[in-house]
């Protein structure tokens, strides 16, 4: 009776072992320190390149010309190792790796926190800093703990304008900012069955959000029609375990459109409560809520109308820009007002493209809320890729169930 | 390993982003990092950081996989940060670069001294001793090596 955790791993919670790395990955920003690591380490081996990847995405194209030295090191450094590249424009690392490079039951490390979000395909997936990830690249192996699991139970179906991002801060309301801290989530149940990849991705996102190491799906039906269209044949997984020590109930029919107040992701109440407050910016995109469904979504509220403030649109990959395109979801946006930025991370991480000034409000849709994060001195509020919509529409915290 | 250090109280859920902001990540030069640590919590806190223990509330090193955020502080001259839980990657990530960190409960003073024995497992602050959480042997081989990067550049298997 195992969890899907110690089934991947090998070994029960609370023992350490040592794993071969199935895939690693870094970007612009922890790459740059990794490659430092990595050369101190003066092994001169590099192991694994055809499993290794480095994905520019936190800024992309670079800023000034700092970043842009720092890129151009590390874009000779993939070249050099023969590292799977993913250039500016490619999109966030975390959705490059679940667009067919992540297959059920690897073990998966990146340089980044959000590296959870693969666990929506059955892996386990947990984000280090660039030091580890230097010690993969150069022995292919790291040391785990393998962690105690929580079980989130999801029952029912979401109604309404209720969609994933809005579980995904009721479960880390529920958990609390380190409710998961040194453990794994899985999550489980005939709502979790329900979910697409997309809502899946969403969900395993925010698992970090409350200390968790890693975030986890069952790989079912729903994971081999999604991979199938990789050319990735994958068999299902099966959950030995009934209950968990730690579980957490949500039925997703009960749920409203919710927000994450500023400073904190866990501090969630109903975007009812909070309507008519003005905001100055509208970002819909990154790893959370950056795919193709999410500017669908964004796309079927707006359409044929004008956002009132400031809206900037980053979609997660290249992929997702092309599908929108092809479908007519981007000129919808585009038509409707909205700026849309180069695949990648957007003003996320306050570090270009859309960066907040003090006393902006800017109402996200992306993982974190921190005090300063997109800007100094400005405030963010998370939220669903419909409630982006409706407040882009109303210039001001709005409900997206009146727009449906 | 024993230690000791002034106490700098920080309070709970310090995030990545409070330790070191994400507009000074894009460099090489580490001393931008120590310079600007803290700084969205309190500007004047990087000026006292040389011969410092972190003692912060639950939580601490939430957010981002950053490693400049424990680099940010060891090059700032803090000897340890103690905690009573830590985010796992900055635990992780402190590790790796050498900076000890201190599973605990204790009461925070500040500028009072906070001596601490690793191998020992204890910590000693407002007069009294505690236990520390232990460290898995791994992490203690690590630490003591100064690092991941001697620790295998030291011809680990």
């Amino acid at each position: 009776m195992s969890t899907l955790s110690e089934q991947i791993l090998g070994a029960p919670a609370g023992e350490y072992l040592d794993r071969r790395v199935d895939r690693a990955f870094a970007h612009d920003g922890t790459g740059v320190l990794a490659l430092e690591a990595w050369r101190a380490i003066g092994s001169g081996v590099f192991t694994d390149s055809d499993r290794r990847h480095l994905i520019f995405d936190h800024i992309a194209p670079a800023n000034a010309s700092l970043t842009a030295d720092l890129q151009h090191e590390l874009r000779a450094f993939a070249k050099e190792q023969k590292v799977h590249f993913s250039d500016v424009g490619g999109g966030v690392c975390h959705q490059v790796m679940a667009e067919g490079c992540v297959l059920p039951g690897e073990v998966v490390v990146g340089a980044d926190s959000h590296t959870c979000t693969l666990g929506a395909l059955g892996a386990f997936a947990t984000g280090v800093g660039a030091t580890d990830l230097a010690g993969v690249w150069a022995t292919g192996e790291t040391w785990f703990r393998v962690p105690e699991t929580t079980g989130i139970f999801l029952e029912g179906t979401f109604s309404g304008a209720v969609e994933a991002k809005d579980l995904a801060l009721a479960y880390v309301a529920a958990l609390g900012m380190d409710g998961g801290t040194y453990r794994a989530l899985e999550f489980v149940g005939e709502g979790a069955a329900g979910l697409s990849m997309a809502d899946r991705l969403t969900l395993s996102n925010m698992a970090v959000e409350t200390g968790a190491k890693a975030g986890l799906f069952y790989a079912d039906e729903t994971t081999r029609r999604y991979l199938a269209g990789f050319g990735h044949e994958v068999e299902v997984q099966r959950r030995e375990v009934d209950g968990y020590p730690d579980e957490v109930t949500i039925d997703l029919e009960n749920l409203e459109p919710l927000l994450a107040l500023p400073p904190r992701v866990d501090t969630v109440c109903p975007v009812a409560e909070k309507e008519g407050v003005p905001v100055d910016q509208v970002f819909l995109g990154t790893c959370t809520c950056g795919r193709y469904e999410d500017l669908e979504r964004f796309a079927a509220i707006v359409r044929g109308k004008t956002v009132k403030v400031r809206t900037v649109v980053v979609p997660a990959s290249r992929a997702v820009l092309l599908r929108a395109v092809e479908t007519g979801v981007l000129t919808t946006l585009v038509e409707a007002g909205c700026a849309v930025g180069t695949p990648g991370c957007g003003p996320c991480l306050g570090a270009h493209m859309g960066v907040i000034g003090e006393g902006e409000v800017c109402l996200s849709t992306a993982n974190r809320n921190f005090r300063n994060r997109m800007g100094i001195g400005g405030e963010i509020y998370l939220a669903s890729p419909s409630t982006a919509a409706a407040t882009a529409l109303a210039g001001e915290i709005a409900s997206p169930e009146g727009c449906l | 390993m024993r230690a000791e250090g002034r106490a700098v109280c920080v309070g709970r859920d310090i995030d990545t982003d409070l330790i070191i902001a994400g507009r000074y990540l894009r460099t090489k030069d580490r001393s931008v990092w120590a310079e600007h640590a803290f700084e969205d919590l309190d500007p004047a806190l990087a000026g006292r950081l040389k011969g410092a223990v972190i003692v912060a509330g639950p939580n601490f090193g939430c957010g981002s996989s950053r490693e400049q955020a424990p680099v940010a502080l060891k090059e700032a001259g803090v000897v340890a940060v103690a905690a009573p839980t830590f985010a796992r990657i900055f635990f992780r990530n402190a590790v790796n670069i050498g900076l000890p960190v201190l599973e605990c409960e204790v009461p925070c003073q500040e500028g009072e001294a906070v001596r601490f024995d690793l191998d020992e497992g204890w910590i000693e602050a407002a007069g009294v001793r505690r236990p520390l959480r232990p460290l898995s042997p791994r992490m203690r081989e690590i630490l003591r090596a100064g690092g991941l990067v001697p620790y295998l550049s030291g011809g680990r298997g």
